[in-house]
């Protein structure tokens, strides 16, 4: 696992999200309104819709394209619907935000 | 190579019958392999999927086609699938792999899915060709049934069964004199024993419907209309209307044609395909080990299966399915299941309580529930259905089974709620099979507090409606207090109990200035708010206050936030703002090289005269808006869109008022005008109305003297002609009215309410009422437009000077 700097929390909308772009795709960094921050892979697992685009309140997103409502701290979609997103660890050092990466993502 | 090979990345998937099996079973697809196929659905009905089920509510008059409908246009459209309404396929071939439709067009497929569903059967006696012979199976029976209802007169049903029920009371609630005649000595034997029929028959009597029994029909009479019918017995009655409800037929004719393997239905294995390994078939024209159905629980288990393997997952079989039934006669309750009338080799439990018209009867084999039936009150049934499913031993509770799992060991809350004692495991909705648990789960985490929740949500209940009691008590045994069944209010979401107006009142009462101060200071449940209440709160902040509320980009949907539309794929389609339609060689130059620059993989004409870049990654946007250098045309936002014009009176021949330059006066000074929803408007130069200003939220016709306003028009998928608001003479009296209409609206409707259902809500009298009658308020509302728009900037403007963030690149690359 390697950390990487992201940013500041400012950087990221609260209430939205970001995105990282990676080697192995899009990572969204959200930020709720509590100043939470989740990181997921940007891909909606209904049709692939960009998560950081979406509503972000408490623990979930809202899917910008359909809605579906995406579990941060599970990393699944919220039941009638059913799927999963793979999830990133966060570090934070103050503000500054940190990314958990493996090797293979980098 | 030959014509037929067109070039396609996918493989594609045809299904013919637009109904309720085949579109459940493309719906099921969509979940596990939502990008596998082209998908293009055949339906010889004009209309999108719509629940047949519902069928005699709206005969009754007590719901519209709409309502019944379950995957609107717009559901086709966003999924990717062609859709042909109005098309039945007349022919497959299974050698060139393709299937020719009524129009004569061929469409190639990889995969077929047959739905095509049942005929109403009709029986083969003298005169069954008559005008007035309806059967009721579709949309188009019911539209029958009603013009036939409406003079009035005699109707005579031929079939006692669940549909001639049914019919019968549809067309007695719409004022005919109605008559069923079944051959059997009650009705529905299939579902009832003799004791239950004449319950019922006595309770259909009493809503005035009349039955002659144990009567076969010999011949029905007329010349060209029907005017009666004959008994075998010499008898006869009149009749204006007669409907045929004895059974039903697979429709297995184009199956059939095409040599696929058919008896009654089409002959399909484990996995709902047919002899034709490419071709799968669901639904009530399926004959699945001997046994077709006619109800919707079993196909939707078929469908579920088809698409697990359609989706390539291979994984499910369908194994045949229990059913059971009920009636959806208002008032009537009735359910019956398995083998109801028993028999020598089985036990019966029995209950009849004449006076309170209720009727139990449990029948045991071996101590297991093997079917039953209950009249007047079916609560116990889901409990009673799943014992027999799950094939319990009941010896434990067998003499009080007729009193429910209530009874059992606590007789203090006998009856009150049936719904919180089931087990988690039992199932509510038969025709979706969703248990108990997994409603009370989507109740609990999705903040779920209405039926209407409910229903999107888990499907529970939006079928036949039978179960709507149980979900209702679910929601009162999970919400505890918050549950109120007969809201006086919708509330906004299910993170306030508020209405969209009292909302409104109190952002302007209270003076709250941002959707964050409404949230905290109303209470929010959801400190954080969802999809549903964070576009609207910004919304109505906006309009309350608009040089001091908080414009919140977060709480804007994606595409405002972006200033572009959001693609399937993630990219944007960027549409510049061109007034009126008219651009000019140099425009049109430079829209060219930026296209061809940034390698705009579609460039296309929108519908309303605009034009589209498509594909466009969001990177790329404020560059791409910067090289345009022209405004933002709003096409993504719920904002004023476009101003189509025709070309009017300069340059045509038949034009009377110059529209092109009205059209460019009302876009410009509309434009950047937020909404509760998407606003377009039109500009027609003379009553030929070449615009077709009367399908748009504001039109405006050229006549000799002036100009006719039109609004809350609609074209799209549910089309409403527009209404004449007034008449006026000047260019600057058509910019006031239609500033004060829009700004009556602006401050009226509720969020993603269009002008149309609004006008009809509020009603065109109080419209013309406030803005037409009345002058001072008219110049008022225009006024505080003015001033609202006054405060709105260009977004593409403030992008590319780096005043307005819209986050384009993303936060960090890596590697950098
Ligand atoms: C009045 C009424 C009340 C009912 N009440 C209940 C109830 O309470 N509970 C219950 O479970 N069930 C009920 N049913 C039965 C239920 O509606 C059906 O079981 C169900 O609709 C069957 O689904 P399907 O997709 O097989 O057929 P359908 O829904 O009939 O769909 C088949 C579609 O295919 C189209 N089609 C046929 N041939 C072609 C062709 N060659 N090309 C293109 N299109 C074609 C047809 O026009 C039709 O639109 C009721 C039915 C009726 C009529
Ligand atoms: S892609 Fe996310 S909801 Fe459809």
């Amino acid at each position: 696992m390697e950390w990487i700097a992201l940013g500041t929390l400012e950087d990221i909308p609260a209430g939205g999200g970001r995105y990282v772009d990676t080697l192995a795709g899009q990572i969204a960094v959200l930020r709720n309104e509590k100043d939470e921050v989740f990181a997921v892979s940007n891909q909606c697992p209904h049709r692939g819709g960009p998560l950081s685009e979406g509503f972000v309140s408490g623990n979930r997103v809202f899917c910008p394209l359909h809605n579906w409502q995406i579990d941060l701290e599970k990393g699944e979609a919220v039941a009638p619907d059913s799927g999963c997103v793979k999830r990133f660890p966060i570090r934070r050092e103050g503000d500054e935000i940190w990314l958990g990466l493996e090797e293979m993502t980098r | 190579m030959h014509s037929l090979t067109t070039v396609s990345p996918k493989p594609r998937l045809v299904v013919v019958g637009n109904g309720m099996a085949g579109i459940r079973a493309v719906e099921e697809l969509l979940k596990m392999a939502p990008d596998l196929y082209d998908i293009s659905v055949f339906g010889a009905e004009p209309h999108p999927n719509y629940n047949r089920i519902l069928l005699t509510p709206v005969l009754a008059g007590e719901m519209s086609l709409e309502e019944t409908i379950l995957n609107p246009l717009d559901w086709y459209a966003e999924h990717g699938i062609q859709l042909y309404t109005g098309n039945p396929v007349t022919q497959i071939d299974r050698v060139k792999r393709q299937i020719v439709t009524a129009d004569g067009t061929t469409t190639p497929y990889d995969r077929l899915l047959l739905a095509t569903g049942a005929a109403a059967a009709i029986a083969p006696v003298p005169g069954n060709h008559l005008s007035g012979v309806l059967s009721y199976r579709d949309m188009a029976d019911v539209e029958a049934l009603t013009r036939s209802s409406a003079l009035g007169g005699q109707a005579v049903v031929i079939g006692g069964g669940l549909l001639g029920l049914e019919v019968a009371h549809g067309l007695r609630a719409r004022g005919m004199e109605v008559t069923v005649i079944h051959r059997r000595a009650w009705p529905l034997d299939k579902q009832l024993d003799q004791r239950g029929g004449v319950l019922l028959q006595k309770a259909m009597e009493a809503r005035g419907v009349r039955f002659l029994l144990g009567k076969e029909t010999a011949e029905i009479l007329g010349t060209q209309h029907v005017t009666g019918l004959r008994f075998t017995d010499g008898s006869e009655i009149p009749a204006d209307v007669l409907v045929m409800t004895i059974g039903i037929k697979p429709r297995i004719e184009l199956a059939q044609a095409a040599g696929l393997q058919c008896e009654t239905g089409i002959l399909v294995n484990d996995t709902l395909q047919t002899y034709d390994p490419r071709i799968y078939a669901v639904g009530e024209c399926v004959q699945h080990r001997g046994q077709t159905y006619g109800l919707v629980a079993p196909l939707f288990e078929q469908a579920k299966v088809a698409a697990n393997h359609l989706a390539e997952y291979g994984r499910m079989l369908y194994q045949g399915s229990v059913t059971s039934t009920k009636l959806k006669v208002t008032g009537i309750e009735l359910f019956s299941a398995g083998n109801f009338m028993g028999g020598e080799d089985y036990e019966e439990v029995t209950l009849l309580d004449g006076s309170q018209g209720v009727y139990k009867k449990v029948i045991l084999q071996e101590n297991k529930v093997v079917g039953g039936l209950l009249y007047g009150d079916t609560s116990i049934g889901p409990w009673l259905f799943q014992l027999m499913r799950d094939g319990t031993d009941v010896s434990a509770f067998r003499d009080n089974i007729v009193f429910g799992e209530t009874h059992l060991g606590d007789s203090g809350h006998a009856g009150e709620n049936q719904a919180s004692r089931l087990p988690d495991n039992a199932e509510i909705c038969g025709c979706n099979g969703i248990a108990k648990g997994s409603i009370v789960k989507a109740i609990r985490e999705q903040g779920l507090f209405t039926l209407d929740d409910v229903r999107k949500c888990t499907k529970a209940s939006a079928s036949c409606g039978s179960c709507t009691g149980l979900v209702e008590q679910l929601l009162a045994s999970t919400l505890g207090g918050f549950y109120d069944s007969t809201p006086k209010k919708k509330a906004l979401c299910a993170c306030t109990d508020l209405s969209h107006q009292e909302l409104r009142d109190a952002i302007i009462a209270e003076k709250l200035f941002s959707v964050r101060q409404v949230f905290d200071y109303l209470d929010w449940r959801h400190p954080g708010g969802c999809s549903t209440c964070r576009p609207a709160v910004n919304y109505y902040v906006r309009t309350a206050w608009p040089a001091h509320g908080l414009d919140d980009p977060q709480s804007r949907f994606i595409n405002e936030r972006a200033h572009a539309n959001i693609q399937k794929d993630g990219t944007y389609s960027v549409i510049p703002r061109i007034y009126g339609g008219v651009t000019s060689p140099a425009e049109l130059k430079r829209i060219a090289e930026v296209a061809e620059r940034h390698h705009v993989p579609m460039v296309k004409f929108t519908g309303g005269q605009r034009l589209d870049l498509l594909g466009v990654k969001k990177e790329a946007l404020p560059q791409i808006w910067a090289e345009l250098d022209m405004p933002s045309g709003h096409a993504y936002g719920k904002a004023l869109r476009t101003v189509k014009s025709c070309v009017g009176s300069e340059f045509c021949r038949f034009g009377v008022q110059d529209s092109t330059r009205l059209a460019i006066e009302l876009e410009k000074s509309l434009e950047r005008m937020w909404a509760p929803h998407k606003v377009k408007l039109a500009a027609s130069g003379c009553p030929r109305n070449c615009a077709e200003s009367t399908i748009k939220d504001v039109g405006v016709i050229g006549v000799d003297s002036g100009w006719e306003i039109y609004v809350g028009g609609n074209g799209g998928m549910k089309v409403r002609a527009a209404d004449l608001l007034c008449k006026v003479k000047t260019h600057a009296e058509v910019l006031e009215m239609a500033k004060a209409f829009l700004q009556m609206y602006r401050e009226d409707a509720q969020y993603l309410e269009r002008t149309a259902p609004w006008v009809e809500r509020i009603g065109l009298e109080q419209i013309k009422a406030t803005i037409v009658d009345d002058a001072n308020t008219r110049k008022a509302l225009a006024e505080r437009l003015d001033f609202a728009l006054s405060q709105e900037k260009d977004p593409w403007k403030e992008a590319v000077s780096g005043r307005l963030d819209i986050h384009a690149a993303p936060m960090r690359r890596i590697p950098v």
